[in-house]
C-alpha cells in the first residue's frame, strides 16, 4: 500500500511562496500528473514527496508514515530527472546497482535484478556501456531502469521525457504507461506538456503560481474545466476565450461579442440570473463548432477565414468575427480557402462561460 | 591556392609558435648551456656563447659532492608533498561545502578564502612568522609544511569549486535518493567526476610548494633543512661569487620532478583549469 497524502502543504522560498495550501491524496496504484506552465509549483511539489525539499508547513504522507523530517533515503521512493542525472564514469550496469548497493544487497540479489529491469526496458545488450555511449532515448531507459531495480513504493517522474524528440517521446509515453501497468506502483509524474498530462495520467493536477487549480481525470478537466486557466491549458489547439456581454433576462439571454449575438438556449439562461447586462469569458472549444450555409442571427457567427492549417488528420481554420479571432475545426477535408466567409454554429451543450473577475466556470456554480 | 593556404598557415601560425617557443625555451636552453660548460669557457668571451665547446660534467659532480643537494631535494619533495596533501583535503572539503552545503554564509566564506589569496606573501609571512615562533616550529620542515596551504588552499579552493559546480545537482540528489549518505555520495561520485579538477589542483600545489622561495628563506636556517631553491641560493652564491655553473646544475635537477609531473598529467590538467565535465 503506498498511498501519498499531502496535507495543506506549503513551500516558502523566503519571499516567495512556491506552493500554496496543497492538498492531494494519490491512491495505491494511481498515477497522478502534475501539470502547468514553468514557475507554477509542481516540481517543487515532487521535491517535497522526494525529500529533496524541505517542508515550510503541512504534512506528507507514504502510506501511514509520515514522512515530512524523513531523509530522501529512507521514504521509499525513486526518482527520474529530466536531465536523467546517470552517473558519467559508471557503466549502466553500476548505475542500475547503485542503489541496491548502498542498501547492502548481495551480489547475486543485484545482479539477478539489475538483469530483470534491463530486460523490461530492453537494455541487456546496453549493461556495460558508460552513459556517453548512449543516445538519448538509451539514456532515458536506464534512469528508467534505474528507478524500477529498486522496487519502490512510489515512482517520482520530473519531467523525463522533455529532452527526447517528439517522435520518441511518443513512444515513451506509450511504453511508460505499460511499464506502469505492469509495476502497479503510485506514481507521481510531472510536466508542463498537456497532451503528456492527459495521455498518461489516472488523475491530473493543474497548477498555476503555486495553487492547485483543478483535480480530475483527464477528460474531467477536458470537459468541465473550473476556471479559464484550466479551460485554456488544457486541449490542443487552445480553447477559444473571448469576452462577451450577457443581455436580457429569463429566458431570452444572448451573448454579444465582436459583431455578432448569440443566443443562450432557455435551459442554459437559468445560470445567468446574476450575470445580467455584465461581461462574462465565453469558451469554446474548435471541435465544437459546425459550419452552417446561411447567416442566421443570434444563432451563427459570420467569420472570415484568416489562416487555414491542415494537419493531415484533421483542419483547423483561424477565422476573425470583429475583432474577436477564433480557431474552429473544420474536418479532414475541406475546401475552405484563406479570406472567404463562413458561418460558424456553436453547440451550446459543449460552450463554458467564466466569471470575469474569479475567472472561475459559472456554468459549474 | 594550396600553396597560398599553406603560407598563410606559416605565417599566420607557425612562425609566431616558433617565437613564442624561443622566447620560453631560451631560458631553460642558456640553463642547460652553462651546466655543461667549464669555468674557464663561462667567462671566456671571445668564444661563442650559445655553443658548448668542450663539455663537462664537473659541474653537476661539484653540486652533488660540495652541497648535500640530494638532502636539499628530499626535504623539497617531503614539504611539496605534505603541503599538497594537506591543501587538497582542505580545499576539496571547503569547495564542497560552499557549493554544495546550503548554508547562510557559504557565499561570504568563498569570498573571504578569496580574500585571503590576495593578501602578498610578503605581508603574511611577518604574522607568520610570529605564529611559527610561538609554536615552536622555527627552522623546522613542519614550518613550511603548515604555511604553504595559506596561500595554497584559496587558489584550490576556487579551482575545485568550478569544478564543483559544473557537476548537475541531479546527479548528487538521485545518489540520495538511492540511500548514499553525503560522504560516500562525495566519494563515489563527486570525486571521481572531478578528478581531473584535483589533479589540476595537485600539480598546481606541487609547483607552488616545489619552487616556494620567501617563506623557505624566512623559516628556515640550517642548511640539512633547506629545500632547493634556498639552498642552492645560500651556499652557491657565496658573497658576490656566483657559483654559476652548480647552480645551473641545481636548477635543472631540481625542474626534472615538476616536468615529469605535468607531462604525466598535462591533458588532465589542462580539463581541470577549463572545469570541463563532459558527460
Amino acid at each position: 500500500m503506498a498511498e501519498v497524502r499531502l496535507e495543506n502543504v506549503c513551500k516558502h522560498f523566503d519571499d516567495v511562496v512556491a506552493v500554496d495550501d496543497f492538498n492531494l491524496s494519490i491512491r495505491d496504484k494511481e498515477f497522478v500528473v502534475l501539470v502547468g506552465p514553468s514557475g507554477c509549483g509542481k516540481t517543487t511539489t515532487l521535491r517535497m514527496i522526494a525529500g529533496l525539499e524541505s517542508i515550510t508547513s503541512g504534512d506528507v504522507y507514504i502510506g501511514d508514515r509520515f514522512i515530512n523530517k524523513l531523509p530522501a533515503k529512507d521514504r521509499n521512493i525513486a526518482m527520474v530527472f529530466q536531465n536523467y542525472a546517470l552517473y558519467p564514469h559508471m557503466t549502466v550496469f553500476d548505475n542500475m546497482a547503485f542503489s541496491l548497493e548502498m542498501r547492502k544487497r548481495s551480489k547475486e540479489e543485484i545482479k539477478q535484478r539489475v538483469q530483470e529491469a534491463a530486460e523490461i526496458l530492453g537494455i541487456q545488450g546496453l549493461l556495460f556501456r558508460r552513459p556517453k555511449q548512449l543516445s538519448g532515448g538509451q539514456r532515458q531507459r536506464v534512469a528508467l531502469g534505474r528507478a524500477i531495480v529498486r522496487k519502490p513504493e512510489v515512482f517520482l517522474f520530473d519531467e523525463p521525457l522533455s529532452n527526447l524528440d517528439a517522435k520518441l517521446r511518443a513512444q515513451t509515453r506509450l511504453e511508460l504507461k505499460k511499464l506502469h501497468e505492469r509495476l502497479a506502483t503510485t506514481a507521481v509524474y510531472v510536466t508542463h506538456d498537456q497532451i503528456e498530462a492527459m495521455t498518461m495520467g489516472d488523475r491530473i493536477v493543474v497548477m498555476l503560481d503555486g495553487f492547485i487549480q483543478q483535480v480530475g481525470s483527464p477528460l474531467e478537466l477536458y470537459d468541465r474545466p473550473a476556471n479559464k486557466f484550466v479551460a485554456g491549458f488544457i486541449g490542443s489547439p487552445a480553447m477559444n476565450l473571448f469576452e462577451a456581454e450577457l443581455n436580457g433576462a429569463g429566458d431570452g439571454v444572448s451573448l454579444r461579442a465582436g459583431d455578432f449575438t448569440l443566443d443562450l438556449p432557455p435551459e442554459k439562461a437559468k445560470y445567468f440570473q446574476d450575470y445580467a447586462e455584465q461581461k462574462v469569458i465565453v469558451g469554446i472549444r474548435p471541435e465544437d463548432f459546425k459550419q452552417a450555409d446561411e447567416h442566421s442571427p443570434g444563432k451563427t457567427i459570420p467569420v472570415t477565414v484568416e489562416v487555414v492549417e491542415p494537419i493531415g488528420n484533421e483542419t483547423y481554420v483561424n477565422v476573425a468575427a470583429g475583432d474577436v479571432t477564433l480557431t474552429a475545426a473544420v474536418g479532414r477535408r475541406t475546401v475552405i480557402k484563406p479570406h472567404s466567409s463562413l458561418n460558424l454554429v456553436p453547440i451550446f451543450d459543449n460552450m463554458h462561460l467564466f466569471d470575469i473577475r474569479s475567472q472561475k466556470s459559472i456554468l459549474k456554480n | 591556392m594550396v600553396i597560398e593556404r599553406v603560407g598563410s598557415k606559416v605565417i599566420k601560425f607557425y612562425v609566431p609558435l616558433a617565437a613564442y617557443l624561443i622566447f620560453l625555451l631560451f631560458p631553460f636552453y642558456w640553463m642547460v648551456n652553462t651546466v655543461f660548460k667549464s669555468n674557464t669557457e663561462l667567462y671566456n668571451l671571445d668564444l661563442n656563447p650559445f655553443y658548448i665547446h668542450s663539455p663537462t660534467l664537473h659541474n653537476i659532480v661539484r653540486l652533488f659532492t660540495e652541497t648535500i643537494f640530494l638532502r636539499w631535494m628530499a626535504n623539497t619533495f617531503f614539504v611539496a608533498i605534505m603541503a599538497t596533501l594537506i591543501s587538497l583535503v582542505a580545499s576539496l572539503l571547503a569547495a564542497y561545502a560552499i557549493q554544495r552545503l546550503q548554508f547562510k554564509t557559504s557565499g561570504p566564506t568563498g569570498v573571504a578564502i578569496f580574500l585571503g589569496y590576495l593578501i602578498p606573501q610578503t605581508i603574511l609571512f611577518i604574522p607568520l612568522a610570529h605564529i611559527i615562533f610561538k609554536l615552536r616550529l622555527w627552522d623546522s620542515l613542519w614550518a613550511l609544511v603548515l604555511t604553504y596551504p595559506t596561500f595554497l588552499i584559496p587558489f584550490c579552493t576556487w579551482l575545485l569549486m568550478g569544478y564543483f559546480k559544473s557537476i548537475p545537482k541531479e546527479m548528487e540528489e538521485c545518489a540520495m535518493i538511492d540511500g548514499a549518505s553525503r560522504i560516500k555520495i562525495f566519494r563515489r561520485i563527486i570525486l571521481p567526476l572531478c578528478l581531473p579538477g584535483v589533479l589540476s589542483a595537485g600539480i598546481f600545489c606541487f609547483t607552488l610548494s616545489w619552487n616556494e622561495y620567501l617563506y623557505a628563506l624566512a623559516f628556515i636556517s640550517s642548511t640539512a633543512k633547506k629545500t632547493v631553491p634556498i639552498g642552492l641560493v645560500t651556499e652557491l652564491v657565496r658573497g658576490d661569487v656566483y657559483h654559476w655553473g652548480a647552480l645551473m646544475a641545481g636548477a635543472l635537477c631540481a625542474s626534472v620532478p615538476v616536468a615529469l609531473v605535468y607531462s604525466f598529467f598535462v591533458e588532465h590538467y589542462v580539463a581541470g583549469m577549463t572545469g570541463a565535465l563532459k558527460e
